[in-house]
């Protein structure tokens, strides 16, 4: 049952050397700068999106996701949820507005995967980038590289699924749109979705807690996909698979490196998700297939690389 | 300048080479040999973590939760992030347990 909670909102990503990273965001992924901190955080978004920012990035000296935030209807949304992640035995963390720049209070919490998470509900909005929503054109000019269109989700690696998935369904009201069940009958893989989307958070069962799979951005189609391809070799950029089909999701996509080694999707296409659709099942035994459509076999980086 | 030098994994026995300003991991790569495990090619994974059993080198940005300090002092580098100065000696680290028996297979072993 919905309770609020519309989309992924942010995700900040730590990163080894800022110059390199924002070259990768921008030029290459096609994201538009949109503010800097004084912390020297840069902030950026895809075009499509409304709110002034999606993606932080920040310097340190180990890569990873720092946090994942979630934009609420409303502030009153905020707080009820707030009261139902105390109860739900979350240790929660009131980040005051402004410490991100143009964004509202933040309410923070560690999933069971060892994941920080936030809620929040205010967040300066600048509209679509270079369209507005006035009568807008189709698309703006002087996008770069890829054109990535908006942050999609994030795929996460840690322990703890069942209970994660406890909080994300029955505090945050998530609907469980995917899953991959091993033959012991345990779930290995759920994906989440707050939308109508196929997955606005993604996770993999794996012993080490907080680790970062990838942060993937939208593409409108495969043709995007094959020049994102492209662009991946014409810039001689880390490429981890693709460009290929997932089974799970049925989306079309590359997953590639930034430069400190997070892992990037850009992605086309894809299944949705009503509430009343039962979960879609892949058996574990099917995983390769699951994964990547085509090859139907698992490539040992995609599951053990991780930051 | 055009100039080569040559990297040896001790392990493997593998040879290669190495040109000025490339890192270790890529001409491995481009040479097709497997000795070293690649993995994000950014320093991030700690992947492809080798020992410098002799040679001058200098590094990029490596993440410090694979290379703490006293590791770096000790030659403990990643394969990706180290460009030779001179001709190398690297032993690649015993791959984990984990790392072994996934590829190619679809078993759920790899997912816990």
């Amino acid at each position: 049952m919905k309770k609020g909670v519309m989309r992924p909102g942010h995700v900040q990503i730590r990163v080894l050397d800022m110059d390199e990273a924002v070259k990768h965001y921008k030029d290459l992924l096609g994201l538009v700068e949109m503010d800097r901190d004084d912390q020297g955080r840069v902030y950026l978004k895809g075009w499509t999106e409304v709110d002034k920012f999606s993606v932080v990035l920040r310097q340190a000296d180990e890569p990873g996701m720092d946090f994942m935030g979630f934009k609420c209807l409303s502030e009153e949304v905020v707080d009820q949820l707030r009261g139902e992640l105390v109860e739900f035995g979350c240790e929660v963390e009131d980040i005051p507005e402004g410490e991100l720049k143009d964004c509202g209070r933040r309410v923070r919490f560690i999933a069971p995967t060892g994941h920080a998470f936030e809620i929040f509900a205010t967040k300066k909005q600048t509209g679509k980038w270079g369209v507005g929503n006035h009568n807008p054109e189709a698309w703006p000019m002087g996008l770069e590289g890829m054109k990535a269109t908006r942050f999609d989700h994030c795929l996460l690696y840690g322990p703890n699924l069942d209970e994660t998935l406890d909080l994300f369904r029955d505090v945050l009201g998530f609907e469980l749109a995917e899953q991959v069940i091993a033959p012991d009958g345990k779930r290995v893989a759920q994906f989440l979705t707050a939308s109508m989307k196929a997955h606005d958070v993604a996770f993999i069962h794996h012993e080490e807690p907080a680790k970062f799979h990838h942060a993937s951005f939208f593409l409108e189609t495969w043709q995007d996909v094959l020049k994102a391809a492209d662009l991946l070799s014409m810039t001689d950029t880390s490429i981890d698979i693709g460009p290929t089909r997932h089974g799970l999701t049925h989306g079309q996509t590359i997953y590639f490196f930034d430069p400190s080694g997070n892992r990037n999707e850009v992605f086309a296409g894809g299944d949705y998700h009503y509430p009343d659709h039962e979960p879609v099942t892949w058996d574990a035994e099917e995983l390769g297939k699951a994964i990547f459509y085509h090859d139907r076999a698992l490539n040992e980086r995609f599951l053990s690389v991780l930051t | 300048m055009g100039e080569f030098l040559q990297v040896t994994e001790q392990c493997s026995g593998q040879s290669f080479r190495c040109k000025a300003g490339q890192s270790v991991l890529k001409a491995m790569e481009q040479q097709g040999l497997k000795c070293v495990p690649v993995g994000c090619r950014g320093g991030g994974c700690g992947f492809c973590k080798v020992t410098v059993l002799s040679g001058d080198y200098s590094c990029g940005k490596m993440s410090r939760v694979h290379v703490p300090p006293e590791a770096l002092a000790q030659g403990q580098v990643l394969a990706c992030r180290i460009y030779p100065l001179t001709d190398l000696i690297i032993e690649c680290r015993p791959q984990q347990p984990a790392a072994g028996h996934m590829n190619e297979h679809t078993t759920t072993k790899a997912m816990r």
